[in-house]
């Protein structure tokens, strides 16, 4: 089998179809069958969350710039994807918008910038030397290979090393991108960020993790019936009311 | 057009500031208010950041240089100010923070409200260190009790001797990771009470509103539930028609005339660049410890020839900053959690006061202890190192693929955190002074930082390691991390980022030796009063807001009985 040269991996890149990748609407069945045709949810432009002027040109400016070559958000969006597939009753990394996610938080910090790049040429350079072509354009197994070599931090050796840290943030970044959505909140199964009256750990909990609450420290904690009712103490510093 | 003369100028609008603002507008002297920053009111659904899903920021919550604590933090600010340098001598590493908006860094705290005790204000007394303040806790405590009941304070009576008792309002239950803690206490026969924080779990009066527990007092609360100078004291005092608020102002100096006195504040329109003026009678200085050393020693005259207020060569010294140590550990009985909805008020629910005599250690000031963790809302940084404690359940840490969902699920709330915080000794070296040729983008002298823990600090430190590793195991948990030895001293804090600075105007009777008098009066103007933690002899393992605001109202009723007694 002949080996493809760097420069002439990147010609054939060049030269394949990277059929729309970057825009695709809300719902889209991701697969990382083959990576030329990877699509994933887009991220809204604007926010309105309480910011002052200043911030708000700031996220403008962060909106209106590209860093980004297509080749590497199509890498982002595989490896997102690797890490936390869609195929799952709350989909994954690719149905919360990650490849665009990343390329905020990476606008956002400069200090990101390099160790992305850098770590998806890393990327590549092993895909070459292993199969080839650069990372999304060997086949799946392979990518999976590479992937595997990469994904433990316990792996000591020292060629690794660069590869791992990469593929540690990248994990970092999709788990948090993922788990800050709606979906996310679904797979967790979270509960709050709502207004709502707390009276103690459920009853079946304190029991489940065999501990129980005081009574003398229960006595200095609120009933919650008597919230309502203006405070007021006698002149011993006793609550009365 | 003639300039309107106020009574009072009042700089800065925190703690100190707005509780000055309400008193004195409300004993009916017309009050300017001074802010460096912009208005800002939680109520606002265009400023609210409370109640926001993580997925409505692009950034997810993440910090940015305006909002280092999150970019939902209610706070703007930092430690590093576009436009507003700070400089270093020698190899100073402080950290300087700044709020920049109304209420100042009470958007910002934890809301944890400590009373000083009895012998906190005479610590010199005890282990010779440092100096007595010229006042004593029966000085206080009225105002305390005062504040307790106008502010709102939730907390428990428990006849502590240096951790007094209150007007509280009850506590909420502690969580289960807090109930972990407790166990985890009593074990190491250490000390663990409810926490005592300033929001309101029972209704104080009909214009705030009662807590409903989500959990995000650091994004400031839309029914003013927690306590932050703007929503319980400025917007109050604004009602009464006796404040005219000044935003985007920032003071340069305090004017005094031919005699020392003052005549007023020039400051700098921050909308414009333009420099103006207010004129009044009393100046009342609240613009946090460092800034108002700051505009101190930037007001000078020929009567003040090396600032105001500095002819003992005191302002800006014996700058100190609380100690912090952190450490936290995994809870493997908190692991496969049910999950319910337990966001509480913002932060702990249960706390550790010192519980310790000095006398038997090696360091001669104590340190609380702040409990942290529970099934916080996800926000930029959740799942980062999502699987690291399979290290310690034999399994294989990283990977990908959906049993990623598992690891989260499975961690989840797992968590027990403990920070300390504690007291340090005062140092006549430690300060800030005018840097000499450096100026912010208004052409203000800015401040440099000359500061240096001593071994009282580090071997606190130390004793919170050895603590903190005690209690998590304690509590049942596998201790993170390395524990820090000498060669980082400790896990100390830099000075500074604890963000209790105080000292740099500090009270006394001798006026060579302070710079106030214990009302906050400046010994070398009498119409000049300092109400920031600026005027503190020492700082106590104690957080040092409700001592500002105790403070501030004694220095107001001081101001209005001198101003009838026409002394000043």
């Amino acid at each position: 089998m002949k080996t493809l040269t760097r420069r002439e991996t990147l010609k054939s890149l060049l030269l394949a179809p990277l059929a729309g990748g970057v825009i695709a609407s809300t719902g889209c069945i991701a697969s990382s069958n083959s990576a030329a045709e990877i699509t994933w949810s887009s991220l809204p432009k604007s926010y309105s969350y309480g910011r002052t002027e200043a911030e708000k040109l700031r996220d403008q400016k962060l909106f209106s710039e590209t860093y980004f070559r297509e080749h590497e958000l199509l890498t982002i969006a595989v490896l997102c994807d690797i890490i936390l597939p869609s195929d799952h009753p709350n989909g994954g990394a690719l149905d919360a918008g990650l490849p665009e996610f990343v390329e905020f938080m990476v606008k956002d910090r400069e200090r990101y910038k390099l160790p992305i790049r850098g770590g998806i040429a890393w990327l590549d350079n092993r895909a070459i030397d292993r199969f080839g072509a650069d990372f999304i354009n060997v086949t799946e197994s392979q990518r999976l290979s590479l992937c595997d070599e990469i994904a433990y931090p316990d792996v000591k050796d020292a060629e690794l090393q660069a590869g791992i840290s990469f593929f540690s943030f990248m994990r970092n970044l999709t788990l948090t991108g993922y788990y800050t959505t709606a979906e996310g909140f679904k797979d967790l199964g979270y509960k709050g960020n709502t207004p709502n009256i707390w009276d103690g750990v459920p009853e079946s909990v304190l029991q489940k993790h065999n501990v129980a609450y005081e009574a003398e420290w229960l006595e200095k904690c609120v009933d919650q019936s008597r919230r309502d009712i203006i405070a007021q103490w006698d002149d011993e510093m006793n609550l009365i009311s | 057009m003639a300039q309107e003369q106020y009574d009072i100028i009042i700089v800065g609008s925190g703690a100190g500031g707005g509780m000055a603002t309400y008193q004195l507008a409300n004993a009916g002297l017309k009050v300017a208010l001074v802010e460096a920053g912009d208005y800002y009111d939680p109520a606002s659904d265009e400023q609210r950041t409370q109640l926001r899903n993580p997925w409505e920021s692009p950034r997810r919550g993440a910090s940015t240089r305006r909002r280092p604590f999150g970019d939902y933090n209610s706070c703007i600010g930092g430690w590093d100010l576009d436009g507003e340098p700070y400089t270093q001598k020698g190899d100073t590493d402080f950290r300087w923070w700044r709020a920049r908006m109304l209420g100042g860094r009470t958007n910002h705290w934890g809301r944890i409200a400590l009373r000083f005790g009895p012998l906190d204000f005479k610590r010199k007394d005890i282990d010779g260190l440092g100096d007595n303040w010229p006042i004593g806790y029966e000085d206080v405590k009225p105002y305390y009790d005062k504040v307790d009941k106008l502010i709102g304070v939730f907390g428990s009576n428990e006849g502590l001797p240096n951790d007094p008792d209150g007007f509280f309002l009850p506590a909420p239950k502690p969580r289960l990771h807090e109930l972990y803690y407790i166990n985890g206490a009593r074990k190491s026969n250490i000390p663990v009470i409810p926490a005592r924080k300033s929001m309101l779990t029972k209704r104080i009066n009909n214009d705030r509103g009662v807590c409903y527990y989500c959990g995000q007092c650091s994004r400031a609360c839309s029914i003013h539930a927690d306590f932050s100078s703007s929503t319980a004291l400025v917007y109050p005092a604004l009602k009464g028609g006796q404040v005219d608020l000044y935003t985007d102002a920032m003071v340069r100096e305090v004017i005094t005339d031919d005699t020392g006195r003052a005549t007023g504040v020039s400051y700098v329109n921050k909308k414009n660049g333009q420099e103006q003026q207010l004129q009044g009678r009393i100046v009342v200085l609240a613009a946090s410890a460092c800034s108002t050393a700051r505009i101190l020693l930037n007001s000078k005259s020929d009567r003040h020839e090396n600032g105001l207020g500095n002819s003992g060569d005191h302002v800006g010294r014996y700058l100190h900053d609380s100690t912090g140590a952190g450490r936290s550990a995994f809870i493997p009985e908190l692991m496969d959690r049910d999950i319910y909805n337990e966001d509480g008020v913002s932060g702990m629910h249960v706390y550790t006061p010192w519980w310790l005599d000095n006398k038997n250690l090696d360091f001669p000031r104590g340190y609380h202890l702040e409990i942290g963790g529970g099934m916080g809302m996800p926000s930029y940084g959740f799942g980062f190192s999502a699987n690291q404690y399979n290290e310690f359940i034999g399994e294989r840490v990283g990977g990908y693929g959906n049993q990623l969902r598992d690891d989260i699920r499975r961690f989840y709330g797992s968590r027990l955190s403990i920070d300390c915080r504690g007291e340090s000794v005062p140092q006549w070296g430690n300060r800030c002074e005018l840097d000499p040729t450096v100026v912010d983008e208004w052409g203000i002298p800015v401040l440099r930082f000359d500061y240096k823990w001593t071994d009282y600090e580090i071997d606190q430190a130390r004793h919170m390691q050895d603590t903190m590793e005690e209690l998590l195991e304690a509590s049942g948990g596998i201790v993170l991390g390395s524990k820090p030895g000498a060669d980082r001293d400790y896990g100390l804090t830099k000075p500074g980022e604890i963000i209790h600075e105080v000292g740099t105007t500090r009270m006394g009777t001798d006026a060579a030796k302070s710079v106030t008098n214990e009302f906050g009066q400046l010994h070398d103007a009498d119409n000049v009063f300092v109400v920031d933690a600026g005027t503190f002899v020492s700082q106590a393992d104690k957080n040092p807001t409700w001592t500002i605001m105790a403070l501030s109202w004694r220095t107001s009723d001081y101001i209005v009985d001198q101003m009838k007694q026409q002394n000043i």
